[in-house]
């Protein structure tokens, strides 16, 4: 499983937070040229805690507090970036990413292309995304197919903390800019996709085992989290887990894929997966329409056609603003799932 | 307030800012807050050290800071004292700037390229800037300010294939004309999105702080594009970490065909607008060389010294159009450009440098004649690249290049799928 540990790391249990806080420590102790500034990363150490310490730790110059100003956070980051720093910023909530969205799509992902490499922008935005924590409109959105959209910029979504540590540290080494989302239903345990069943954490979970020290997880690669003959289930951040569970429910032999990186996309593994099962369901959490999903259709259907045993089926978010009180009739939980599965896998 | 006259009719309450001088109408600068140019009384705004405490800059961001006098004496205390080989250089530097937009114009013009925007009347602004700075000052431009490049030194050939798009260009073809890019001579990549750069300089000063070096960043916008939120975005980041940068408003009156009241709406002057964020602030005679030295010098100085960002409006005239597609006549008092009470940077210095004895028309014709015959010369060279009508000479295959330091996957194959 792991991709590229040194050898014989030392390994400690971790949730995500703590695997992300790491990934922070470990880079910014290797680099001087890392630093982390967002609102409220600095003293208080994050809403989520992702940066605590860091700053005691580093100094108030390594980890700054930054106005509410989105727009401002990445176009400094550009900067500092284009001078060569490998600033990692954090915006509080990917539902507050819109107001840099012109600093990432037409400078960070443009800056080497237009300047034909002469300028780069070797920056992270790491920015917490997905519902299931009573978030409503405007604290549980899903936005990742605005950025897998745009050329010049990549886009990772981690779904455990091994692999949060792994490729948030593979981000920072990027020379590109990378929109790092983390699913913060996940935070601190798996999530099977029922609200009523009893809350995980990762203590105890191999994938909550992390070498304390530096690795990178290869952006290209997806990560094959269960291993099966009948059915292909794409997906990647809170869905890995809501998947596992559906398929435990309805006992499918059913191979689920953990995307890990969207842009880049490890198509390769897809089809050979598909072409093996003939069965292809994609989740997320992001409503349907223009959703990463149907990349992933158009993807399969193109490559793997002969193969298809059935339609391929999404299971998303619908087509509205993120409710607050009707957010499990939203999410795309273990029962829809469950109904999916098992509507494709019928004759 | 002033109501002003326009032929458009308006019943509502809604106020909607209307310029003086619409076609057909005879040049009025009367709602500028321009200063009396026949005394000299601005010249006597005060020069305050470079570290002063930034509220104290409250008059110098109001008034106009001007060194050269409309008939050409070098005034006040602002005035940098240059000798006559520095003053000759910026008039060179300036001249060349310009022989270069005409020549590009032309070019244009005869379809050899897509687009170019001059910089006539401006010319001040960059030249002056470039020189009073350190080479290795990083510029921030907007797409008016090609003369820093020119005095820099850059390449007039590989600016001119730039806006060609030809085999020729460093860029291979991948920007429009005028996006030009230099790591090497300190000048970074132009977007086209306005204003966006502001936040990149203040990020690349806060690093020059963070790494402990005495760079100091400088930024330009055009005035309309203080309206983006980049611009207050640049302003409060360089006032919070107090970075060591230079936030220049190019004011040249006019954004595409928005008088500079759309931008401006109430505010005294856009140099105003720092000091609500603490920033020291100066309203310069942007066509005044002398003026425009002396401001970047005190501004760098300020920088590099731990004062923080200076805000400067260069209070300009754009007398050109906003760009090879742009039609002025369609929307301003035909005589504006000519009628602009601060003259042209160009006359103006050479007036000077006429004065102190160390010029005279004739040398400036020659100079002129010898700018025009290299320009062209380099242009000759810089065609034989291709032009973007003929044939740029550039290999499809560079199209996926440089989206991402390695190319991925995907791309690979669409670059297959076009057959290369």
């Amino acid at each position: 499983m792991p991709d590229q540990v040194s050898q014989k790391p030392k390994m400690k249990q971790m949730n995500m937070i703590q695997a992300i806080n790491s990934a922070l420590d470990v880079k910014m102790s290797q680099d001087p040229d890392v630093l982390v500034f967002g609102e409220d990363v600095g003293y208080f150490g994050g809403v989520f805690r992702c940066t605590a310490g860091l700053q005691e730790k580093h100094g108030l110059h390594r980890c700054f507090d930054a106005p509410i100003s989105e727009g401002g956070i990445v176009g400094t980051a550009v900067g500092m970036g284009a001078f060569g720093l490998r600033p990692v910023v954090e915006i509080q909530f990917a539902d507050y990413i819109y107001p840099a969205f012109d600093q990432i799509c037409s400078e960070a992902a443009r800056l080497r292309y237009r300047s034909n490499g002469d300028f780069t922008a070797p920056i992270t935005i790491r920015s917490p995304m997905g519902g299931g924590i009573h978030g409503g409109t405007s604290h549980s959105q899903s936005p990742e197919a605005l950025f897998t959209h745009i050329a010049g910029i990549k886009t990772v979504i981690p779904s455990n903390p091994y692999d949060a540590k792994g490729l948030l540290i593979k981000a920072i080494e990027d020379n590109d800019p990378v929109v790092f989302f983390e699913p913060k239903r996940l935070y601190n345990g798996p999530f099977s996709g029922d609200p009523h069943s009893p809350a995980k954490n990762w203590g105890g979970h191999e994938l909550g085992l992390v070498p304390e020290g530096h690795y990178t997880i290869d952006f290209e690669k997806a990560r094959i989290h269960r291993a099966g003959n009948d059915l292909t289930i794409l997906c990647y951040g809170t869905m890995v887990w809501v998947a596992e569970a559906a398929v435990e429910a309805t006992g499918v032999d059913a191979e689920i894929i953990d995307l890990r990186s969207l842009s880049p996309l490890d198509l390769d593994a897809i089809v050979k997966s598909v072409t093996k099962t003939g069965r292809c369901l994609i989740l997320h959490e992001a409503t349907r329409t223009s959703g990463f999903g149907a990349e992933l259709i158009a993807e399969v259907q193109q490559h793997c056609f002969y193969a298809l045993e059935k339609p391929i089926v999404r299971v998303t978010g619908w087509d509205t603003p993120y409710p607050h009180a009707l957010e499990w009739e939203y999410f795309p939980g273990l029962e829809r799932c469950s109904v999916a599965i098992n509507r494709i896998m019928e004759d | 307030m002033v109501a002003h006259k326009t032929s458009r009719k308006n019943i509502s309450n809604l106020h909607v800012p209307e310029p003086l001088n619409r076609p057909g109408a005879t040049p009025d600068f009367s709602d500028l807050h321009m200063p009396d140019l026949v005394s000299d009384k601005t010249h006597t705004l005060p020069r305050p050290i470079p570290l002063v405490d930034a509220f104290e800059t409250e008059q110098l961001a109001s008034g106009l800071v001007r060194v050269l006098t409309l008939d050409g004496r070098a005034k006040g205390p602002w005035d940098p004292k240059l000798d006559a080989d520095t003053l000759r250089l910026g008039l060179r530097n300036m001249m060349l700037t310009r022989s270069v937009d005409k020549r590009m114009f032309i070019i244009q013009r005869q379809g050899k390229a897509s687009f170019y925007m001059k910089s006539l009347g401006e010319e001040a602004i960059a030249v002056a800037s470039a020189m009073a700075l350190k080479d290795t000052d990083m510029v921030f431009p907007s797409y008016r300010q090609q003369g820093l490049l020119l005095t820099r030194g850059y390449p007039l050939r590989d600016l001119m294939c730039q806006v060609l798009s030809n085999s020729g260009d460093k860029l291979e073809g991948k920007a429009i004309p005028i996006c030009y890019s230099s790591r090497e001579k300190a000048f970074y990549s132009i977007g086209a999105s306005l204003g966006t750069q502001m936040s990149h300089a203040v990020g690349w000063a806060m690093a020059c702080a963070y790494k402990g070096t005495d760079g100091v960043s400088c930024a330009f916008t055009g005035e309309g594009a203080t309206a983006e939120g980049d611009f207050h975005y640049a302003l409060t980041f360089s006032s919070t970490y107090r970075a060591p940068a230079i936030i220049n408003i190019v004011n040249n009156q006019w954004a595409i065909s928005s008088f500079q009241g759309i931008a401006a709406g109430e505010s005294k002057t856009f140099a105003y607008r720092g000091l609500g964020f603490g920033l020291a602030s100066l309203r310069i005679d942007g066509n005044d060389f002398l003026a425009v030295y002396a401001a970047i010098k005190w501004a760098a100085e300020r920088a590099r010294t731990g004062g923080g960002a200076t805000v400067i409006e260069h209070f300009t005239y754009r007398k050109e159009g906003h760009s090879t597609s742009d039609d002025p006549s369609k929307y301003r008092a035909k005589d504006e450009p000519n009628a602009w009470p601060l003259g042209d940077p160009v006359d103006r210095l050479k007036r000077h440098l006429v004065l102190m004895g160390e010029w005279d028309d004739e040398r400036h014709e020659a100079l002129e004649k010898e700018l025009d015959t290299y320009v062209l010369k380099i242009y000759k060279e810089a065609e034989s690249f291709g032009t973007l009508t003929t044939q740029t000479g550039i290999n499809p295959a560079t199209m996926f290049e440089k989206v991402y330091e390695d190319m991925p996957e995907h791309l690979r194959r669409q670059r297959q799928e076009l057959g290369i």
